[in-house]
């Protein structure tokens, strides 16, 4: 196109539009966050430019004709498997820029994704399917630590426990909202998670963003993030929550610290954070307090102390090559929960480089790190919750079967209220009105709608979960967890089964 | 009879629709002196340049009055009232009581002293039976002149033109409708009118109508001496409140019958609405005859509130307003249009004379207080708003309206999240 | 009496409401159709969406308990319906004086110049749901009493 780099004219997208259809009503005019669509004045009509189409597909879902369609470009670059077009535009887009290249939402690569090779059981003959519907089926999780052993004793009414468990965060689905900070994504999203959480007995998770003040009624289903920058941390903001959560790490960009914008920092944000508007919010890679794992054991003692104990104390790392050695370590520092955060994680804004080849698999971490806890004897000193890629309730039973107490949802979590995954969200441009703080574009989350449609998405996952567990003939989600033997490997070679401690399909 | 209502025009049927919302069962009687239930008066320069038939001029269904429980008494002049006995006594010498009694009788055509005036050939135009007359009356001759450039005359003059007369209209002041309108807008006006075939003389009126030895019309003389010959004259210089029936009861008159913001009288139990009050003016902030339809309306609805509940309805205040177009042309004026230099007001205008439109707002104190329209009039509404409710404006809102954006969005923000929703019922 | 009242805060100012007005209202019931003969059949929808800066809103008549348009109506065409609450509209009767128009202090009265009759919203007298409600992707269109 006339006077742009000529780098900058490949684009991914092209916009198709029927013209007979067109109405030239211009909602795709209004809609477009990206100014792909505009009024043609010389012409009387609708127009576009095919540079800009990120492939959201906004128009396309608004257009009330339907004469919209968002296609990848059909010019193609000469086939290449080592020069594909994705890396040849990070070149263009380098030779123009001299920046790092940044992307947003989690790891589009074609690399290993475990979930599709392992499969579930289900009973035949021996061991009869339960039906949910009509039996009692219980999905109900508590993360803290379990104590190695219980004693009771006995009352006029009945047995009475009597060792002392700590402090126990309860979910009615084995599913949370996972971290999202407030500045990457906006209030109304918080607000539709933590009033969603709230109606089904689960919990949300702030991100390092801090919370904000209108949210702390729904502190019994929030989850306090306090991160290296230690955004928005104060007295009420850990005593605000019903667990607090240590972010060493994140799957999407392990080792390096968060980065918000500064065009995405208004002054709800700012407050909230503690920052100043518009200037670039950096937390850094280590905590600077802690840089050993003793370090870490003071600061999750602090933390307890500051909420006298009452609540757990999580501690969130990037699934990197020596996460159970890590895992082993974080426990015995007292964490009550641990998240190991794949590296298909979502992010807001991360260095593509890092987010794509950074991190391992979030399957085979967890398979590790519970095999890991268990050998040691400590893995009901912490519960395990993994993050990174939970797609569907088949992954989130697969994970749980894995060893997972609970699984976190982020993306899955955006995807439900509208996301289309075009990956522009450090642009703070979301034609969603999801990763953006402008006034005009977040509404178009109304947290009354998201809030219902987050609900419909848990619940819809829960009972498939309670059909599949049902279908192998288990009652509650307690005897799947760690039950490697419920999966079976499909096209896998032994290593992989060997780290996934399952069994390859037909054995 | 607990409710009793003199008069059948639109003030009646509003009256009805307010009495009706309070009581919906104790019944009402309605004394006119003409032969039809109410019609939209507006309506006969309509029927007179055969645009509608007579099946349309009726402003409410028959089936109006008897889901309402109204009895309506046709041909029937009311003579007198007894404002102690509350009684009214009719022309036929029938006797009527009344709890709650609404005077909206309207006003008569004023026909000035004129010599040639009395004899035939001179109408009015303010009647259904009117229009009959100048309907069969355009069948027999071909020449017309109509005394008054206001809007009953050159309404009067497009409809007589419609019937194909060739037609004169004689106003005294510089231009046509410069007293509902300004000058700028009546001259676009009166540029179409005569596009259309009417000759219009101002700055003159007429001093004598010349009658043959037998007394016909052939013609008038104009006070600079020109004559302009004609069949038929219809003089439509005003209208004015028919006071007598209440000057000769003991109420107060001043020009009009003189109300309260609740439509009430000087007597008890007797209230006025429509042409014949004098009631506060929502801008002139004191109490005017406003002989507007839309003004007859709702005063007759808040009488009709005021006499069927103890809670007072107080009217908000009379608005001037009129939405009339000419051959097409469409004009709205509202408030108060043509003020005088020292009243402190501001004044913006825009003419397009190639298009034929024009748009003047009048701004005083930081709010508008009125608009006029020609050619363009589909914002009418949105100016309205702000003189009706009297919007603060703020310099922004202020160069949006000049600049012909009115906006809903341009009220302060209380205002349109308390007015723009209905309120909770 | 259910009424259609809009919600600035979650309104985003898309204008669909405005095209399925217009289809809901059209006789072709076709939204190209519709949209395309707007010229011709000097149709306009009877919701305007109205937008300042980051605030858009979409507003119809309101159905006011005391109508200012029924007070300027000099042929009765526009008349309340004492049992539904509605105000309500018989194109036949009206005459096309634009009287309606400008006495509606919220500007919710439109002309359809062509055929020299008002455009006011009838709150989809006969859909179950009025058309804008129905379209608004953002829940900003309630139908309710209040």
């Amino acid at each position: 196109m006339l006077f742009k780099p000529i780098s900058q004219n490949f684009s991914d997208f092209v916009i198709v539009r029927e013209n007979d259809r067109c109405i030239n009503c211009e909602v795709c005019v209004r809609q477009c966050s990206y100014e792909a669509h505009y009024w043609d004045d010389a012409r009387q009509c609708v127009s576009h430019d095919h540079t800009k189409c990120v492939g959201c597909h906004r128009c396309e879902a608004f257009c009330p004709t339907g004469c919209l369609t968002i296609k990848k470009n059909p010019a193609d670059f000469r086939d290449n498997a080592l020069w594909t077009p994705t890396y040849m535009k990070h070149v263009y887009k380098q030779g123009d820029t001299g920046g790092i290249l940044l992307s947003g939402m989690g790891s589009p690569c074609d690399k290993p994704i475990y979930w599709d090779n392992l499969q579930l059981d289900a009973s035949q003959v021996t061991n009869p399917s339960i039906d949910p519907l009509r039996e009692p089926m219980e999905l109900t999780t508590y993360l803290g630590s379990k104590p190695d052993k219980v004693s009771f004793e006995d009352t006029p009414d009945g047995p009475k426990l009597t060792t002392k468990v700590g402090p126990q965060l309860k979910l009615n689905y084995p599913l949370m909202f996972s971290a999202m900070s407030f500045g990457s994504i906006n209030l109304n999203l918080h607000k539709a998670m933590a009033m969603a959480a709230t109606e089904l007995g689960i919990a949300y998770n702030t991100g390092e963003g801090g919370l904000h003040p209108d949210l702390y009624k729904y502190g019994e289903n929030t989850i306090v993030q306090v991160a290296s920058g230690r955004f928005g941390v104060h007295k009420d903001y850990l005593n605000a929550g019903s667990a607090v959560e240590i972010k060493i790490g994140q799957g999407a960009k392990p080792g390096i610290g968060g980065h918000l914008p500064g065009e995405k920092i208004d002054e709800e944000v700012s407050k909230t954070r503690m920052c100043p508007v518009g200037s670039d919010a950096i937390s850094p890679a280590p905590h600077h307090d802690i840089y050993s794992i003793e370090d870490l054991l003071q600061l999750i003692y602090a933390i307890k102390e500051s909420t006298e104990y009452k609540v757990p104390v999580s501690v969130k790392i990037a699934a990197v090559h020596n996460a159970p050695a890590i895992a082993s370590g974080i426990v015995r520092a007292g964490a009550d929960i641990v998240v190991i955060d794949g590296f298909r994680g979502g992010t807001g804004a991360a260095p593509t480089m890092i987010r794509d080849n950074v991190g391992i698999p979030m399957e085979l971490a967890l398979a590790a790190v519970d095999n890991r806890l268990r050998d040691e004897g400590i893995r009901n000193h912490a519960s395990l919750v993994v993050a990174g890629g939970v797609r569907c309730s088949a992954d989130a039973i697969k994970a749980i079967a894995l060893g997972a107490d609970a699984v976190y949802i982020g993306t899955a979590a955006l995807v439900s209220v509208g996301c289309t995954l075009c990956g522009r969200c450090y642009t703070g441009k979301c034609p969603w009105g999801i990763a953006t703080n402008e006034a005009r574009l977040k509404k178009r989350q109304n947290p009354e709608v998201a809030a219902k449609r987050l609900a419909n998405l848990i619940r819809a996952w829960g009972h498939e979960i309670q059909e599949m567990l049902g279908g192998m003939g288990l009652n509650s989600i307690e005897s799947l967890r760690g039950n490697r033997d419920k999966l079976r490997g499909l096209g896998l070679n032994e290593v992989e089964l060997d780290i996934l401690g399952v069994k390859h399909a037909g054995r | 009879m607990s409710y009793v209502i003199v008069g059948n025009g639109v003030a009646s049927v509003g009256a009805i629709e307010g009495i009706r919302k309070v009581d919906t069962t104790t019944p009402i009687l309605v004394i006119s002196e003409e032969d039809t239930p109410t019609y939209g008066r507006p309506l006969i320069s309509y029927f007179l340049a055969g645009k509608i038939g007579l099946e349309r001029v009726n402003l409410r269904p028959d089936e109006f009055y008897v889901k309402n429980n109204v009895e309506v008494k046709l041909n029937t002049r009311v003579a007198a009232i007894d404002k102690a006995a509350k009684t009214i006594t009719t022309e036929a010498g029938e006797q009527i009581e009344y709890k709650q009694l609404l005077l909206a009788t309207g006003g008569v055509p004023f026909m000035p002293p004129l010599k040639g005036i009395e004899g035939s050939g001179v109408y009015n135009f303010t009647t259904l039976n009117h229009a009959h007359m100048l309907l069969e009356l355009s069948k027999k001759i071909h020449r017309v002149v109509v005394i008054g450039g206001g809007l009953i005359g050159l309404k009067a003059a497009e409809a007589l033109r419609y019937n194909g007369l060739s037609t004169a209209i004689v106003e005294l002041g510089s231009r046509v409708l410069s007293a509902a309108f300004d000058d700028v807008a009546g001259g676009l006006v009166a540029q179409r009118l005569e596009e259309k075939g009417i000759a219009i003389r101002c700055g003159t009126t007429v001093e004598e109508i010349l009658r043959t030895e037998q007394g016909e019309v052939i013609g008038v003389r104009l006070a600079n001496g020109q004559k302009l010959a004609c069949e038929a004259v219809v003089v439509a210089i005003g209208v004015v409140p028919s006071l007598t029936l209440a000057k000769d009861a003991g109420i107060a008159v001043n020009r009009g019958i003189k109300v309260d913001d609740n439509m009430c009288s000087s007597a008890d139990g007797v209230y006025a609405a429509g042409d014949v009050a004098e009631a506060p003016d929502m801008i002139a902030q004191e109490a005017r005859v406003t002989p507007i339809w839309p003004n007859a309306f709702s005063q007759g609805y808040h009488a009709g509130l005021n006499m069927a509940s103890e809670d007072a309805s107080p009217h908000p205040g009379g608005l001037p307003m009129n939405a009339i177009s000419f051959y097409g042309l469409p004009t709205a004026s509202l408030g108060h249009v043509n003020p005088a230099e020292d009243e402190g007001c501001e004044v913006f205008t825009e003419l397009d004379e190639e298009n034929g439109t024009y748009r003047k707002l009048i701004f005083r104190d930081e709010k508008l207080i009125g608009y006029v329209l020609v050619g363009e009039v589909d914002f009418a509404g949105l100016y309205t708003g702000f003189v009706r409710f009297g919007l603060d404006i703020t310099p922004d809102v202020k160069d949006e309206l000049i600049a012909g954006q009115p906006s809903a969005l341009l009220w302060p923000e209380e205002e349109f999240d308390t007015k723009w929703t209905p309120a909770a019922e | 009496m259910r009424r259609v009242y809009p919600n600035k805060d979650v309104c985003i100012g898309c204008h669909i409401c405005e095209v399925a007005c217009l289809t809901a209202h059209s006789a072709s019931q076709d939204v190209v159709i519709a949209a395309n003969e707007k010229a011709v059949t000097g149709l306009q929808p009877c919701k305007a969406v109205y937008d300042k800066g980051q605030i858009s809103v979409a507003l119809s008549c309101r159905h006011c308990d005391s109508p200012s348009c029924v007070s300027a109506c000099i042929s009765g065409a526009l008349y309340k319906d004492q049992e539904t609450g509605r105000t309500c509209y018989n194109e036949e009767q009206c005459v096309g004086c634009w009287s309606c128009l400008m006495a509606c202090p919220y500007g919710a009265v439109r002309r359809n110049v062509t055929k020299g009759k008002i455009i006011k919203c009838d709150l989809c007298e006969g859909r179950d749901m009025p058309a804008c409600v129905e379209a608004c992707p953002n829940g900003a269109l309630v139908f309710e009493s209040r």
